[in-house]
């Protein structure tokens, strides 16, 4: 296991950010880390990274304790804070230097040119970072997050404010780096989620409401499947089965259905035949992560 | 530790903030002990370096303050200090880091002074008639007053994320170490009984003169080992507030 987490909890004052929470992440897992702002994902990655001592409970990273073995710990981690922070007046290559001895690397230039490479930031090396678009700063933040080649990288928010290029490339980047390393990521972004992470653990005020694959916490809390059809005329659909309701405005119908193992397909384009309609559209809509991360954080 | 002792030194140089400091340190320094007709040595007719001595702490109250205050608190500001405090670094290192950097400054300010030291030498009747003793003395002097008020300066930093507070609070901090116990001890109800002299003892401005006479006593040297390493814990103190 690169990261087990058992009954963490963390507590500012008398305000309680994290409750009892446990889970565990194998080698090799990108993991998706989702909920509200204040939710206590910051929080459990702070303590992680050894930034934060618990109130109570368990955080280990490659076996090490956050606790007990803090520098073994953080030589194993790279972490990305929220917001990138950076020495603004520093440029890329002098600070990614300084990272590597920070770290005590054998060969501090040799890797750090690899990191340019690998971030495509070679080009800019010379720059000071505070020239940088915000795209180019958060390659920087995680090139200094990887420069000691970390077994796990925890990355808060590793996209936030980006425009969609910028992101489509960071993502890319992350799934290229997940193919090696244990990544926990952190976000409130669903596409994010669905786009770059094999399992999500969603989390709403200090507590755990679901770990699971992508693909199954799509359909937890779903209870009904719907159908959108668009007749070509108006029709009556009263007589199809196994429906509990069903709205339209116009020719566009969906068609709620008590059952989402039951397919009905055949049923509807039977029943606007014997009516002479004709389908133009039909599609199954799934619920999408959005709606699911709504329904588990709103309660 | 040495990886934020050059981070440092690297940033006081790119930023402008080492070259204006030592700058301005130089050009007062060099002005007043040669200068302007009041104080300059050529005038007074002594081979002493005394003013120089005793306007460099002064000098140091605004110089200090301005190289440290930026340690800690644009860290804050930046956000960086979280971050440094995640990589295998102990606290005490980037303490010790910067404290370094800062006061090896000082150190490269005093080093272009020896000029002044070498002229009075070759000026005095006969030549070399100068006190060498109060000479050696007072820069070891100036050197343990550099390392206090950085520690001060460093203490102040890492108290708030704004640079402009932690530069008022230090010098704060810096005149009233030096000059406040010595005024205060000056009241009249003081005089004459034993405590005057204890308050006095606590500035810095009495172990700073007792040095500058040339005779290295051990209690003028744990006086200001000691305000540097309680600023320096403060400070510690202070960054690891976080973890409670």
């Amino acid at each position: 296991m690169s990261i087990i987490v058992s009954n963490l909890t963390k507590k500012y004052g008398e305000q309680l950010a994290l409750n009892n929470i446990s889970f565990e992440i194998p080698k090799g897992q990108i993991v998706g880390f989702l909920g509200p702002n204040g939710a206590g994902k910051s929080t459990t990655m702070k303590i992680l990274t050894c930034y934060l001592p618990q109130s109570s409970g368990i955080a280990k990273v490659c076996g090490f304790d956050t606790i007990e073995n803090p520098i073994e710990v953080k030589t194993k981690i790279g972490y990305l804070p929220e917001s990138n922070p950076l020495y603004k007046d520093m440029y890329v290559k002098e600070f990614l230097t300084y990272v590597a001895k920070v770290f005590k690397l054998d060969n501090p230039n040799a890797r750090v040119a690899e990191m340019l490479g690998m971030t495509g930031l070679t080009k800019e090396q010379d720059k000071k970072i505070h020239q940088l678009s915000k795209g180019y700063k958060q390659r920087v933040g995680i090139a200094q997050a990887m420069i000691h080649n970390p077994e796990v990288l925890i990355l808060d928010e590793p996209t936030s404010g980006l425009d969609p290029n910028q992101l489509d490339e960071i993502r890319k980047l992350i799934i290229k780096i997940g193919k090696e390393k244990t990544v926990m990521l952190s976000t409130h972004i669903m596409q994010e989620v669905e786009a770059m992470c094999e399992r999500v653990i969603i989390i709403n005020k200090g507590e755990i409401v679901a770990d699971n694959t992508a693909k199954n916490i799509k359909n937890l809390g779903r209870k009904e499947a719907v159908i959108k059809v668009e007749f070509s005329e108006k029709l009556s659909l009263d007589n199809l089965p196994n429906i509990s309701k069903i709205e339209n405005e116009g020719n566009i119908y969906h068609i709620y259905l008590k059952d989402t193992q039951i397919d009905i397909r055949q049923d509807i384009f039977q029943l606007a035949v014997s009516q002479n309609s004709s389908i133009l559209s039909m599609s199954v809509e799934e619920k999408d992560l959005e709606i699911v991360f709504k329904e588990l954080t709103n309660k | 530790m040495k990886s934020v002792f050059f981070r440092e030194i690297n940033s006081f140089f790119s930023s402008m903030i080492g070259f204006l400091a030592m700058g301005f340190f130089i050009l007062i320094t060099g002005l007043v002990l040669w200068f302007f007709p009041e104080y300059n040595v050529l005038n007074s007719g002594y081979s002493t370096l005394d003013s120089f001595f005793s306007l460099a702490p002064i000098l140091f109250l605004f110089i200090i303050p301005a190289i440290t205050m930026r340690l800690f608190s644009e860290e804050k500001q930046l956000g960086t200090l979280e971050w440094i405090f995640t990589k295998p670094i102990s606290e005490k290192e980037i303490l010790l880091g910067k404290f370094f950097a800062s006061l090896f400054l000082i150190f490269v300010a005093l080093i272009p002074t020896l000029i002044y030291y070498f002229s009075i030498y070759q000026l005095g009747y006969p030549k070399g008639n100068i006190d060498n003793g109060g000479v050696v003395g007072s820069y070891f002097g100036l050197f343990l007053l550099a390392s206090a008020f950085c520690s001060i300066g460093i203490f102040c930093s890492s108290l708030t994320a704004n640079q402009i507070v932690a530069f008022i609070l230090a010098a704060v901090v810096c005149a009233f170490l030096f000059w406040g116990f010595d005024l205060v001890s000056s009241f009249k109800f003081l005089e004459g009984s034993s405590l005057d002299y204890f308050i006095k003892n606590l500035g810095i401005s009495y172990h700073y003169d007792s040095i500058s006479r040339g005779v290295l006593d051990t209690r003028d040297l744990i006086y200001f080992i000691s305000i540097s390493f309680l600023f320096l814990y403060l400070s510690f103190f202070q960054l690891e507030k976080r973890k409670i």
